[in-house]
């Protein structure tokens, strides 16, 4: 049980880390404001999958390794993330059952709470509001959601993590 | 409870001590992330170097040779005039040391948050860098050190909403501040007076003033002005002179002799 508890864990890591990895990949310049959270749904479905595991802790580590990461306001991400988290551990006996695409919506609105945190962020460090392009990237992340749903799943049932 | 900690992060981060010590902890952490990141690029890289054909390379030699020529020679018309500033600076009996030492350091291809001004560059404080360095490009001042780690560090460009540069007029001298706006093509330059002699094409030099930035550096070129009737100051517009959002290789730069101190030592006396 215990090998196995630990086996599971390192999955959830490696995706964790994947997630962070394809965050920093350079797109080219126009590209840059549709980019994915990636890391924001990879937690919602850990948190919605195993909520014992993957809650409000993890949400604010990822969010602090976000923070350094791509040196944005210290703090910043570790807020929304651990936010993120709980409302999904909150939810989530309701969230599994939603279908597909009843979950995206939920995703989305979930996703909407970043760039909400970011841009309060941005206006108590007094930088210019973002272009409304960036409040598009919670829609991208709609979209995405049923793939990546899917894809975790199969990681999830293929190495059995709970 | 994780709420209340990322908020006390947010506000009081910046002023403890110690956190700054988790801060560089965590960039160590990360660091593997970004080298990773950073790999594609580096073997696209390789790639292009090792398969370019012999011909492209020739060409690339010769024309290297040249720019080298050229460079040379004005630096011989550089190294008489710097002799001759010195010289005359002798007789005023006020020492100045133009010379600056300066490392090439690579841009390590990963996305920071899009909406802040910084890039990431693969020299640390193992190479000696140190926060509040300056870095340059081959044309221009481009911004600060803002965070060090032992292998790499971050660059607040100038044009980031929160950096701002004393800088004076190269033609006439008069000083201002440089703001950067956000936008990575844009510098405001705010307080001066409306009777101020600026035009647009006037070279924004660097004013030492501040003791951060060594004085001399070219900064931006003034694109815009505009002058409002009964406003008191001018609105004016700037371009960076550095290629911020192309640049490849950065130098950073150790200013040997700071010539303007940095605090008065004493205050006025009464």
């Amino acid at each position: 049980m215990s090998s196995e508890h630990k086996q599971g864990l390192f999955i959830i890591l490696v995706t964790f880390l994947i997630s962070l990895l394809i965050t920093l990949i350079p797109l080219p310049d126009w590209a840059r404001p549709f980019r994915p959270q990636w890391y924001t749904m990879v937690l919602i479905y850990w948190a919605m999958a195993h909520p014992e595991r993957i809650g409000v802790g993890a949400g604010w580590l990822l969010g602090l390794i976000v923070d350094v990461m791509t040196e944005s306001l210290p703090g910043q991400h570790a807020l929304t993330l651990s936010l993120v988290a709980y409302t999904v551990v909150r939810l989530h006996t309701q969230i599994r059952v939603f279908p597909l695409w009843q979950q995206s919506v939920t995703v989305m609105i979930l996703l909407f709470l970043e760039p909400l945190i970011a841009t309060w962020a941005m206006g108590i460090t007094h930088q210019p509001p973002p272009p409304p392009l960036y409040w598009f990237t919670p829609v991208i992340g709609m979209l995405l959601w049923p793939w990546i749903f899917i894809i975790l799943r199969d990681v999830r049932r293929r190495f059995r993590t709970n | 409870m994780a709420v209340v900690i990322s908020l006390a992060l947010i506000f009081g981060g910046h002023k403890q001590k110690h956190l700054k010590k988790v801060h560089h902890l965590l960039t160590l952490v990360v660091y593997p992330l970004h080298i990773v990141a950073n790999t594609p690029l580096v073997i696209s890289n390789w790639a292009i170097a090792t398969f370019s054909t012999n011909s492209r390379l020739q060409d690339e030699n010769t024309r290297l040779k040249q720019d080298n020529l050229k460079l040379q020679a004005q630096q011989q018309k550089l190294i008489a005039i710097e002799n001759e500033n010195m010289r005359l600076r002798d007789l005023l009996e006020s020492s100045l040391k133009v010379k600056d030492r300066v490392l090439i350091a690579e841009l390590i291809a990963v996305d920071l948050d899009p909406y802040i001004h910084q890039i990431l560059i693969n020299k640390g404080s193992n190479s000696g860098a140190f926060e509040g360095q300056p870095v340059l490009d081959a044309n221009a001042v481009m911004g600060q050190v803002t965070n060090v780690t032992p292998y790499t560090s971050t660059v607040l460009m100038i044009t980031d909403a929160r950096h701002s540069l004393p800088v004076q007029i190269l033609r006439t001298g008069q000083r201002a501040i440089a703001v950067g706006t956000g936008d990575i093509k844009r510098l405001h330059i705010p307080h001066l007076p409306n009777n101020a002699d600026i035009q647009t094409g006037d070279l924004l030099v660097t004013s030492g003033l501040g003791g951060r930035f060594p004085p001399g550096y070219p900064v931006a070129t003034v694109t815009d002005i505009k002058r409002v009737e009964g406003k008191p100051f001018i609105d004016i517009q700037a371009t960076p002179n550095a290629r911020l959002d192309h640049a490849r290789e950065v130098l950073l730069v150790w200013t040997v002799d700071t010539p303007i101190p940095k605090q008065p030592e004493q205050v006025s006396q009464p």
